[in-house]
């Protein structure tokens, strides 16, 4: 009798514990209670397995607009955007030829929200694409790339360079007219390399480039084989690597320190705000470290983390904000655009003029000079330079600032002149009076191959950088004049080929000029 | 048997060499060359050992009424069969700079993707197309001929008539 009276009966406790499920369970899945003091947002961020990327405390430098203009998490909530509009899409999307034409067809006209679904997939990918490039000019200005985090400016170049493969392979799904020819372009650009070993005469005993079409194509031309790879790098290869490095791009900001600030942060923010929670109410003397298991500085040397405020929701509401806004351009720019749909692809009739998607038409005017050196020569050069930018510059001062303080904006003002000058002298030089081959139709193609536009564009580039190293007595203002320099040249020929080229990739102030065929 | 401790180790100092690992080292470069010849072998199957494509030899009747200089291009191809004094000959009409497909216009051939211009014998006139338009084998006689698109002629070469 006495043990009936200190324990209910099972059943009551069966309902018991029923009516308190709601509850239980709110307590077993958010385990640290509501983020409402500093202990348990603390408890919030790393007691989750998604948030715990995100340090439990921030820095006030990071939050400011201006450190990072949220240019990272754009990328990021693009991709997650297209990511869940492409899941969507694969819903009636077939890879074969013609099926897929009709299927895009079936996913603009019939599909509920199909248009709308592909319009934003559509969007988000460019929203993407400009994302990476700012970010990446964003991380390059405040001299972001330097040690600790040389490292992690090489995985972001891997994710620039998985970004723009999954805008180009994603572009020949749709297999209409501009699909194809585009595709087509491209893959003969992997081929490119012939264009040496057939001056050389040694194609037949070394053809990387015919391996490179072949592997890619899977054939010799742009035909189903080449849809389902395609397909297959566009849904499984490439996303799956880009999570992967996206991966290793946050978990290196977590182990270098966080964002670059510069040396003298703290002094710029001035007193941190009154409402602060003292972490150590004295000059903290004694660090607490692992010295033995990781190399490093300490987290605290002489200072408490009074400049740093708690993620939750600081940093976190942030976020969510520049998530929101992502989504929001988006959408509005997918209700007043629609993706384009071209006729059905046909291997007999090249689109004129056949462009590719506009992050590579820059890329396609460079072609137009040389295949190999425009397609793979140059942007190899780029790359190559642009990942040992970290590795040259070993400078400290101006670390975590724009531009490098106050003497590198009219720096890089100039190098907007110089860049913007040069490519517009080489391009009128081209346009207006031709190139080698029009003043002497005989000439060898490997003297074109070494001297065209392009690549006396990148010459110019180089020297121009190395005398600023010279004059300035600096490897950063060198640095910085070939990544504008860059910069600069990118988007002029972007907006040439944007813009200004028409039928037979002729030179046109408007389309209005191009002659009707 | 007495363990006799050796000399004091920080924990921060290297461990030192072992003075015999070659059956360790042996053993890692086995493991790691067993992964990269399988990988090179993995990387075999997407090179395609048959081509979808159509065959590269085709039939085609050339009419009596086909114009001197006057293209023929067989539906589903890329290539124009001409009738001259001296027989019949086939160009290939995919452009050497990135494989668009050219347009026969006068005398001469126009690429449409960038400017390349061909003379009427697959000359390179100007723009970036590194070689000239390669000339295809071309048999038979008496209006039907039969092309082989993979046996590239000399420029010049023709089937009489």
């Amino acid at each position: 009798m006495s043990t009936m009276t200190v324990s209910p009966p099972a059943l009551r406790r069966f309902l018991d514990n029923l009516k308190a499920v709601p509850q239980q369970f709110r307590a077993s899945a958010i385990r640290g209670g509501m983020p409402r003091t500093d202990r348990t947002r603390s408890t919030f961020v790393f007691g989750n397995v998604f948030l715990h990327l995100h340090a439990v405390r921030t820095h006030r430098w990071s939050l400011r607009w201006s450190t990072t203009w949220g240019l990272g998490i754009t990328a990021m909530a693009a991709f997650l955007i297209t990511l869940v509009t492409g899941v969507l899409l694969m819903f009636y999307y077939k890879p074969y030829p013609e099926v897929a034409y009709l299927s895009i067809k079936d996913i603009h006209f019939v599909v509920p929200t199909g248009r709308f679904m592909r319009n934003i997939h559509r969007w988000a990918a460019n929203v993407m694409v400009v994302a990476v490039l700012l970010h990446m000019a964003r991380a390059f200005y405040t001299a972001a790339y330097r040690p600790p985090r040389e490292f992690n400016w090489l995985v972001g170049m891997a994710l620039l360079v998985t970004t723009l493969g999954l805008s180009f392979t994603g572009y020949l799904l749709p297999w209409d007219q501009l699909a194809f020819w585009a595709i087509t372009i491209g893959a003969n650009i992997a081929q490119s390399p012939r264009e040496v070993t057939d001056a050389l005469g040694i194609t037949q005993y070394f053809d990387p480039g015919g391996l490179q079409k072949l592997i890619l194509l899977g054939s010799d031309q742009v035909g189903e084989e080449a849809l389902i790879r395609f397909y297959l790098l566009h849904v499984m290869i490439l996303p799956l690597a880009l999570a992967a490095l996206v991966a290793v791009h946050f978990w290196r900001i977590r182990k270098d320190g966080g964002l670059v600030k510069p040396a003298d942060a703290d002094q710029r923010l001035g007193p941190p705000p009154p409402d602060t929670y003292p972490v150590f109410t004295e000059d903290p003397a004694k660090t607490y470290h692992l010295a033995a298991i990781v190399r490093g500085k300490t987290p605290a040397v002489g200072v408490g983390p009074e400049q740093t405020v708690p993620s939750m929701p600081h940093l976190l509401y942030a976020e969510a904000g520049v998530f929101m806004l992502t989504t929001l351009i988006c959408l509005a720019l997918s209700l007043v655009s629609d993706a384009p749909l071209k006729e059905l692809a046909n291997a007999a009739v090249a689109e004129n003029p056949a462009k590719a998607p506009w992050y590579f038409l820059g890329l396609q005017e460079l072609v137009s000079f040389s295949a190999f050196m425009g397609g793979i020569g140059i942007p190899a050069i780029v790359l190559i330079g642009l990942g040992l930018i970290p590795y040259l510059d070993r400078e400290e001062a101006g670390t975590g600032e724009w531009f490098g303080g106050p003497g590198g904006l009219p720096l890089v003002l100039m190098s907007v002149v110089v860049g913007l000058g040069a490519a517009v002298g080489v391009e009128v030089i081209a346009i207006r009076f031709g190139w080698l081959r029009e003043w002497s139709p005989t000439i060898p193609q490997l003297v074109i191959t070494l001297v065209n536009p392009g690549t006396v564009l990148t010459v110019i580039y180089g020297a121009y950088s190395t005398w600023l190293v010279k004059r300035f007595n600096s490897t950063r203002a060198g640095a910085l004049g070939l990544f504008t320099c860059f910069l600069c040249g990118f988007i002029l020929l972007t907006v040439i080929g944007t813009y200004f080229r028409g039928p037979n990739w002729n030179f046109y102030w408007s389309p209005a000029d191009w002659p009707h065929h | 048997m007495t363990v006799t401790p050796g000399p004091a180790r920080s924990r921060l100092d290297p461990e030192p060499l072992p003075r015999r690992d070659f059956l360790g080292l042996a053993s890692v470069w086995a493991a790691a060359s067993a992964v990269l010849l399988s990988v090179l072998g993995m990387l075999r199957l997407p090179k395609a050992a048959v081509l979808a494509s159509p065959s590269k030899k085709f039939r085609v009747s050339v009419p009596e009424s086909l114009a001197e200089g006057a293209p023929l291009i067989p539906p589903g191809r890329s290539v124009a069969l001409f009738r001259d004094a001296n027989g019949i000959y086939a160009v290939s009409l995919v452009c050497t700079h990135l494989g668009c497909i050219v347009k026969p216009a006068g005398d001469g051939f126009d690429c449409p993707c960038h400017g390349s211009r061909f003379a009427a014998d697959g000359r390179v006139l100007r723009g970036p197309a590194p070689r000239p338009l390669p000339w295809f084998k071309v048999t038979g006689s008496g209006g039907n001929y039969v092309v082989d698109e993979n046996a590239v002629v000399p420029p010049g070469t023709r089937a009489t008539v």
